[in-house]
This record gives C-alpha cells, sequence and structure tokens, in this order.
C-alpha cells in the first residue's frame, strides 16, 4: 500500500510504542530477577539493578527444579500421544464419510470449549476410584483426553486440504486404508505434527487448572502450581518470585521464539474452521 | 473420498474406543456434575440426596455470585473491546510494511506463549500499590494513590480493581487478534487497494470501505473465542489477585474452584460449573454449528 512518508513515519513511531508497552514488563521481570536480596527494597522495583546476581535464580531454580521435571515428564508423552491419536482421528473425520460423521465432529469439538471446572468433580472421584489422582499419570491420562478435541481438529483441517485422489490413488495401487495412511498419509503431515506437538506443549505445559486440582504433593506438582507456591507467600522476596516466573516461562518461550510460525499456525487453527 | 465397505467398518471401529473415552470424560461428567448440582453433597463425604434446584437457588441469592457475573460482563466487554480494536490496529501497523515487521510481530506475540500464572505473578508486582506503577508515578513526582487491584472503588457496579486484570489478560491477548486479522489482511488483493487509491481514495475511505468489511467474520470469530476464553477465566486471578476485598476480583471459575476443593461444598460449586458450562454454550453452540455446516 502506498502511503506518504509522514504517515509512514507516524505509523512507526506507534508500532515502535506498542513494542515498547510489550517488553516494559519483560524488563521488570529481566531486571528484578537479577537483584541480590539486599537490593530487594521498597521502591526499588523500577531501578536497574546495581550489582547483578545470581541469588534469585539459584534460590528460585531450587525451589523448582523437581517441578520443572514434572513438567517435562509430563508434558512429553501428552504431546507425543496427541500426535498419534489426533492424526487417527482426523484422518478419519476428514476422509472417511459416515453416516452422522459431521454430528459427531461437533460433539468431538465442543469438548475443548467446555470450561473445566464442569468436569472436575467427576474426574477427581474417578481417578481416585482407579489410582491415579496425585499422581503425575493422572495428569497424563487427564491432558491427553481432552487434548484430543483441539489435536483431532488441527489434523482434520489439514488433511481436508489433502485432495481425495491423493489418498484414492494409493488405494488403487493396492494398498488399503490402514496402508493409505502409514505410507502415504503420514509422511506428508510433518507439518501438522510439528503443530500439534509445539501446541500441546506449550498448553500443558502452561495449565495450571488440572495441574492444581489433580495434584497435592508438592514433590509431583507441575512448575506453574509451584511457582503459584512460590510466589503466593506475600514476602518481598520478589526476586526470587522474578526469576521463578522467568524460569517457567522459558521452555515456552523457547518454542515461540524458535518454532514461531508453526506457534502461530496452531493459535490460527483454534478457531475451527482452520 | 471413495472408501470400501471394509475399510469403512475398520475406520469406525478404530474411532470408537476414542470417542466412547472422549465422550464418557466429557458428556459423561458433564452430566455427573449435574446430578451433583441437585444434590446434598455439602462436605468430603458425598451425599447425593436430591434437592432439587435448591443449590441453584442459594446461588441466585449469593452476594459473591452476583459480584462474580457483573465482574465476568465487565472483564468480557472490555477485554474483547481492547483485544479487537488494538488487535486491528497492530495488525494494520504491521499489513502497511514497516521496516522490522518480524521483529515487532514477534514482540506483540511472545506473551502468548506465556502461562496465565507467570504473566499473574508480573503484573501483580507492576500494579502492587507500594512498589509498581504507583512508585513509579511518585518518582516522577506525580501522587499517586490508586489502589489498582486492591481498590474497592466501583462505578455503576464495574469494579475500578479490574482494570488491573484487564490489562493482564490484553497484553497476553492482543497478539491473538493480531495475527487473525493480520492473516485476514495478507488475504486481501493488493490490486483492490491499489485501484482504489488510482481512483483517489484516501486510506481512511480504503480503511472503512475496504479492510473492515472484508475482516468482518475474523472479527465475529475473535470475538468469539475471547468471550469464551474470559467467560472461564480461572488462573489468571487466582495467580495474580485472589478473589480480593470484597470478591472485586472474583469470578465464578475462583468461586467455583473454591467452593469445592477449599470448602468442601461440593453440590454448590458443581451448580456454579454448570451455570459456566450454560454460559459458555449459549455462545460457543450456534458458532460451532454454523462453521461446521459451512464446511
Amino acid at each position: 500500500m502506498k502511503l506518504s512518508k509522514t504517515n509512514r513515519a507516524v505509523k512507526y513511531i506507534l508500532a515502535v510504542i506498542a513494542a515498547f508497552l510489550f517488553l516494559f514488563p519483560l524488563y521488570v521481570i529481566i531486571n528484578n530477577s537479577l537483584k541480590p536480596f539486599a537490593d530487594v527494597r521498597v521502591s526499588e522495583m523500577w531501578v536497574l539493578a546495581r550489582s547483578p546476581s545470581s541469588e534469585g535464580f539459584s534460590k528460585a531454580f531450587k525451589a523448582l527444579r523437581q517441578n520443572l521435571i514434572n513438567s517435562f515428564i509430563l508434558v512429553i508423552p501428552v504431546s507425543l500421544l496427541s500426535v498419534l491419536f489426533g492424526s487417527i482421528i482426523g484422518f478419519i473425520f476428514a476422509k472417511v464419510r459416515f453416516k452422522y460423521s459431521k454430528a459427531l465432529f461437533f460433539l468431538v469439538i465442543f469438548g475443548m470449549f467446555i470450561p473445566y471446572q464442569s468436569i472436575l468433580i467427576p474426574l477427581v472421584r474417578t481417578l481416585n476410584k482407579v489410582g491415579l489422582y496425585g499422581k503425575l499419570e493422572g495428569l497424563i491420562v487427564t491432558h491427553t483426553i481432552y487434548g484430543l478435541p483441539i489435536s483431532s481438529l488441527m489434523f482434520r483441517n489439514y488433511y481436508a486440504k489433502i485432495p481425495d485422489e491423493l489418498v484414492e490413488a494409493g488405494m488403487i495401487d493396492g494398498l488399503q486404508l490402514v496402508g493409505v495412511f502409514r505410507q502415504v498419509v503420514v509422511p506428508i503431515s510433518l507439518p501438522t505434527m510439528v503443530v500439534v506437538l509445539i501446541w500441546q506443549f506449550t498448553s500443558v505445559w502452561n495449565d495450571f487448572l488440572f495441574a492444581v486440582t489433580l495434584t497435592q504433593k508438592p514433590s509431583i506438582q507441575p512448575v506453574t502450581v509451584a511457582l503459584q507456591n512460590l510466589a503466593g507467600t506475600q514476602v518481598i522476596e520478589w526476586n526470587a518470585q522474578m526469576a521463578g516466573a522467568l524460569i517457567a516461562a522459558v521452555p515456552t518461550l523457547f518454542v515461540y521464539i524458535f518454532l514461531g510460525k508453526y506457534f502461530i499456525q496452531g493459535l490460527l487453527s483454534g478457531s475451527v474452521k482452520g | 473420498m471413495y472408501c470400501s465397505q471394509k475399510d469403512k467398518r475398520l475406520a469406525i471401529i478404530m474411532l470408537i474406543p476414542f470417542l466412547a473415552v472422549l465422550f464418557l470424560f466429557v458428556y459423561g461428567f458433564i452430566f455427573w456434575s449435574v446430578r451433583v448440582s441437585f444434590s446434598a453433597w455439602d462436605s468430603i463425604l458425598p451425599d447425593m440426596t436430591w434437592v432439587g434446584m435448591r443449590n441453584y437457588q442459594e446461588l441466585m441469592g449469593s452476594l459473591r455470585f452476583k459480584t462474580d457475573i457483573v465482574n465476568t460482563i465487565y472483564f468480557t466487554i472490555f477485554f474483547i473491546a481492547i483485544c479487537v480494536v488494538g488487535g486491528f490496529i497492530l495488525s494494520y501497523l504491521l499489513f502497511v510494511n514497516l521496516k522490522g515487521e518480524g521483529f515487532f510481530r514477534t514482540v506483540y506475540l511472545f506473551p502468548l506463549s506465556l502461562s496465565f500464572v507467570v504473566t499473574g505473578v508480573l503484573w501483580r508486582w507492576i500494579f502492587n500499590p507500594e512498589v509498581g506503577l504507583n512508585a513509579l508515578l511518585r518518582k516522577m513526582g506525580f501522587s499517586a494513590e490508586f489502589g489498582w487491584f486492591t481498590s474497592t472503588y466501583s462505578i455503576a457496579g464495574f469494579n475500578v480493581a479490574l482494570i488491573a486484570l484487564i490489562i493482564g489478560a490484553s497484553w497476553q491477548y492482543l497478539g491473538y487478534t493480531m495475527a487473525m486479522f493480520l492473516a485476514g489482511l495478507r488475504g486481501i488483493d493488493d490490486q483492490l487497494i491499489e485501484s482504489a487509491q488510482i481512483d483517489g481514495a484516501g486510506e481512511w475511505a480504503i480503511i472503512t470501505r475496504i479492510i473492515l468489511p472484508i475482516i468482518k467474520p475474523i472479527t465475529f470469530s475473535a470475538m468469539i473465542v475471547l468471550g469464551h476464553i474470559s467467560l472461564k477465566i480461572f488462573d489468571l486471578a487466582y495467580a495474580m489477585t485472589g478473589k480480593g476485598p470484597r470478591f472485586v476480583t472474583d469470578f465464578p471459575g475462583l468461586f467455583m474452584f473454591e467452593t469445592t476443593f477449599r470448602g468442601n461444598h461440593y453440590a454448590e460449586g458443581a451448580a456454579i460449573s454448570i451455570v459456566m458450562l450454560l454460559l459458555v454454550a449459549i455462545v460457543i453452540v450456534p458458532y460451532l454449528a454454523s462453521s461446521l455446516r459451512e464446511d
């Protein structure tokens, strides 16, 4: 679009101001996590860290170490299972026409919009009964199940764009549906696999509601719950709190910075039509 | 697509276990929660005695729940308005091809990758009335007395304490609407805009006559997605403010969690969750039905 020089300059200034507003909380968090406890005094929050120290970080890391490990133990299997199950369900809904398939798909997708509070009491009872309550395994099962709708949707939207002829050609070559899926469809699904993988990685890592409800013992809690416990104490050790927040954010920030393209794709496919 | 009967049967057989588990965990559990909401279960021990609508009636009479609903309405309105208008402005700035577009896009979007708990910890300190923004303003010579999320002041039912939460949530989600709009703007044919410019249309006319009508459906989708996020809001309020003095920063999600898992009032908690579900369903079901029909 053609714009005058002044017009363009005005827009540039606006974009810079907006960028500043987005980044200043990041300045606050990094700056304050680098301060030694001695510097953490009232009215000192905006002052630049004079003698950067790792005190806050080592304190936060000590408090969150086990919980970071827990989060990884939780997130990795859930992401992988989401890719596996989502691709199967998504493929069937995209390419196999059967009675009521649209209505069933609607019921699947609705599952990702419900407020999880409305299933929480039965979930706790059920996990308790099968001995998974309060365990990481219980969280893995929970996240895998409630992740099925979004994972299936992402794969279905992708497979719907693959021409039918490609799949049919595989069939003419003598393959059955399962063979076509494995030998024709899966090899071209890599981009969507990455999208689902990092989408589930981020949302399960960032989850708080399931984590805080289904785990009680600090030693098995994921990092979001541990961070909230660390920060929930109203002591003014905000260097450790900020450092903790930063530590808890690093894995998802890392994913976003290096795989941002896929992250945005996942984001946009959350709006159903893809 | 053509598919033999044998393959079709196989596909359905593969689908059944997934759907059985998912539907049990979604619809079976919702049904179970509905049943709990009609029960007398009010301690650690389950008590499924039928009490009819009593829990809902008590809820409707509760000051906390009324405050929660009003908070949710105001929060939703401001959150959606800021994200839609702000997100459009940001996407338009990037659309006109500024230098360093990739940098700006990354910056506007990064908060989305964070957990609401991280956002909550961060903004709680920034809006802390003693050491946060107020301290900065005082340094600059202003008298900053506003209590932010601790303020109990309200205008026409709008608890001003919510401003802090609205800013935190918008900071996190502005990038989402920006990305949605930008994807829509990129789809507009360049020639359409160029020929309008040749015909003498100014920038404002191009925005209102060409761009806005094209992105109208995107705006609608974005509003639905943001609306259902704000109806379910829990983590951010929990981490940033808690329910606040006189429930100024309370929401149904928080109320349900505390009532059920801290207070052991299971039946009442279930009733809150079912009201939340109904509110979300009113927004989501028509949207979902129409988008799937269009496919």
